[in-house]
């Protein structure tokens, strides 16, 4: 597994702003990682999720410096109809990609124009369908689904696709808790079972600890820190400054030690069985009624 | 015992004739003054609970009550000054050049006199906290703010009740507590809250009722710690409490924890109380 994804001084700056919005951005994503973006809303994680299947620049315009190399291709180079191919985005507002009158053509969309054979296109949707729990909706009109379903909706028709790399802005961001964990859990399994690499931006800090390899936090258009959940929601000074919510447990963990507690900053839970640990070692090792 | 600003009776409603009851049969009542949270899986109904409650769509059999009136031949528009609602995607709902102006539509619609409006909407800028936004263009403001200005301009109609459906899907962290406490502060004013929601930490902290939705019926409803103490039962419908309720639970033999916890102070210090002991 090499480098799949690699940004080298990478600066954006939309038409007719003076500002930049992603600033001298250097990072490289392995093959396989599942990384999760997060940040304040207008730090730049949508704009960067658009940069890397060269929406941006093709689409939006404006100046770039710098490259994106995704797969061994230039985004700036290449089309981005050829970049779909290798990239699958889901966008944040999932009734900006629903266009229609079924929910089975809807996910038929972007394997038809793969010019896959009949039989694995509705193998495909099949799949996607039970993968997003949308069975028994394949006649319904996207348009007249719930907000959730809609983003389940969106969600289908791009994985349908197959991609190597899914790029997944907010996907969750209308979705039940539980509904939130079954599409993380569906991703992590692209993950292992076609070494899919995912790219995911998010809020939900408890529902993202246990699933993402690493965490790339972004603050004014920069990468203010890239590393494994466990340092990223350790780092509470850090967390305040991007406004990132850690998980509440370790918060938890942080609210002890302002109350006499010495809990080591390597050892704050970020899981409730992390949690359940410290605790019981807090308590020296005894049971209930011991 | 306080006023009654919601009654549902018996409610159905089919999107097509034949179809599912995508609302079953619901009874509820709010009264005023109550902030409730709406919370169950997707397409559990809320949504379209909500709407019915506003007017945009229509029972199919039952009855609804706003404000102790019958409000099946009561236009929407007219429904409306009684009770707000803000849409789950707030970019449907802007369209004015500027944000005061924004503020300003609806009372302007209901006939309220300038000097008022211009009272309000200057209260609204503040007490939302986007005066220094009042003469921005609203679809060029971010997230968040485009939801405080939404917000806003159905907060200056006055209604006794407001409706927020998934307000802070997608805001960061800062931007659910703000709007959350803009719900609160108006709530403070004497109006009921209405907020449907997946975001259960935010529920369990600012909603004194909780009304729990599952296949287009009232699973169950409750105070937050009544609600959330039962999560088996709360599984049905894809929700899982706050993780801190979670872990409180699971802990509950060993660290002899008796009601449901919901915030991070109150485990901490049940924490300590042993660690002490």
């Amino acid at each position: 597994m090499g480098t799949i994804i690699e940004a080298k001084e990478f600066s954006y700056c939309y038409p007719r702003r003076d500002n930049q919005v992603l600033k001298d951005l250097n990072f490289s994503i392995e093959e396989g990682e599942f990384i999760a973006i997060m940040g304040r809303n207008g730090a730049g994680k949508s704009t960067l999720c658009q940069a890397l299947d060269g929406v941006i620049p093709h689409l939006h315009g404006g100046t770039v410096w710098g490259d994106i190399i995704v797969d061994g291709l230039n985004t700036q180079e290449v089309e981005v109809a050829d970049m779909a191919q290798k990239i699958g985005i889901v966008l944040e507002d999932p009734e900006a990609q629903l266009f229609t009158t079924r929910v089975d053509d809807e996910m038929a969309f972007g394997i038809e124009n793969l010019c896959l054979p009949r039989e694995e296109i509705i193998k495909r949707i099949a799949w996607a369908t039970k993968v997003v729990r949308l069975e028994g909706y394949s006649d319904r009109e996207p348009t007249a689904l719930s907000g959730g379903q809609k983003q389940r909706c969106a969600i289908a028709a791009t994985l349908a696709m197959k991609p190597k790399i899914m790029v997944l802005d907010e996907p969750t961001s209308q979705l039940d808790p539980i509904g939130t964990y079954e599409v993380f859990d569906v991703i992590k399994s692209l993950k292992e079972e076609y070494g899919m690499t995912i790219l995911i931006t998010t809020h939900k800090s408890e529902h993202i600890a246990q699933y993402a390899d690493r965490i790339m936090v972004m603050e004014e258009g920069k990468i203010v820190a890239f590393d494994t959940p466990q340092v990223i929601f350790r780092d509470a000074r850090l967390l305040s400054h991007v406004a990132v919510r850690p998980p509440q447990v370790s918060s938890l963990a942080g609210y002890l030690n302002s109350n006499g507690q010495n809990i080591k900053r390597e050892d704050f839970p970020i899981l409730v069985e992390e949690a359940e640990e410290m605790i019981r070692s807090l308590m020296g090792g005894k049971k209930d009624g011991q | 015992m306080a006023n009654k600003i919601i009654e549902v009776k018996n409610l159905n409603y089919r999107y097509m004739d034949n179809g599912p009851l995508c609302v079953n049969n619901i009874n509820l009542e709010v009264e005023e003054g109550d902030f409730i949270g709406i919370i169950g899986q997707n397409g559990a109904g809320k949504s379209t609970l909500m709407k019915a409650l506003t007017g945009l769509l229509r029972p199919s059999e039952g009855q609804i009550f706003i404000n102790g009136e019958d409000i099946a031949d009561i236009p929407v528009s007219v429904i409306s000054n009684t009770l707000g609602y803000v849409l789950q995607n707030p970019d449907r709902q802007l369209f004015a050049e500027t944000v005061r102006e924004e503020l300003a539509f609806g009372p302007t619609n209901q006939g309220v006199s300038e000097e008022e409006i211009e009272k309000r909407t200057d209260y609204i800028l503040e007490s939302v906290g986007i005066l220094h936004l009042a003469d921005e263009y609203p679809p060029a403001l971010s997230k968040g703010d485009r939801a405080k200005v939404v917000i806003g301009s159905v907060m200056a109609m006055e209604p006794k009740i407001i409706i927020l459906d998934e307000p802070t899907g997608g805001q960061d962290y800062i931007g659910r507590y703000q709007i959350m406490d803009i719900a609160k502060k108006f709530r403070e004013k004497g109006h009921t809250v209405v907020v449907v929601t997946h975001a259960m930490s935010l529920v369990a902290e600012y909603c004194n009722r909780i009304v729990v939705l599952c296949n287009g019926e009232i699973l169950m409803q409750g105070t937050s710690r009544e609600v959330f103490s039962q999560p088996e039962k709360l599984q049905q419908t894809f929700i899982r409490p706050p993780q801190i309720t979670e872990l409180a639970n699971a802990m509950k033999e060993e660290l002899h924890i008796e009601e449901t916890l919901l915030c991070v102070e109150e485990m901490g210090d049940k924490v300590l109380e042993h660690i002490e002991a």
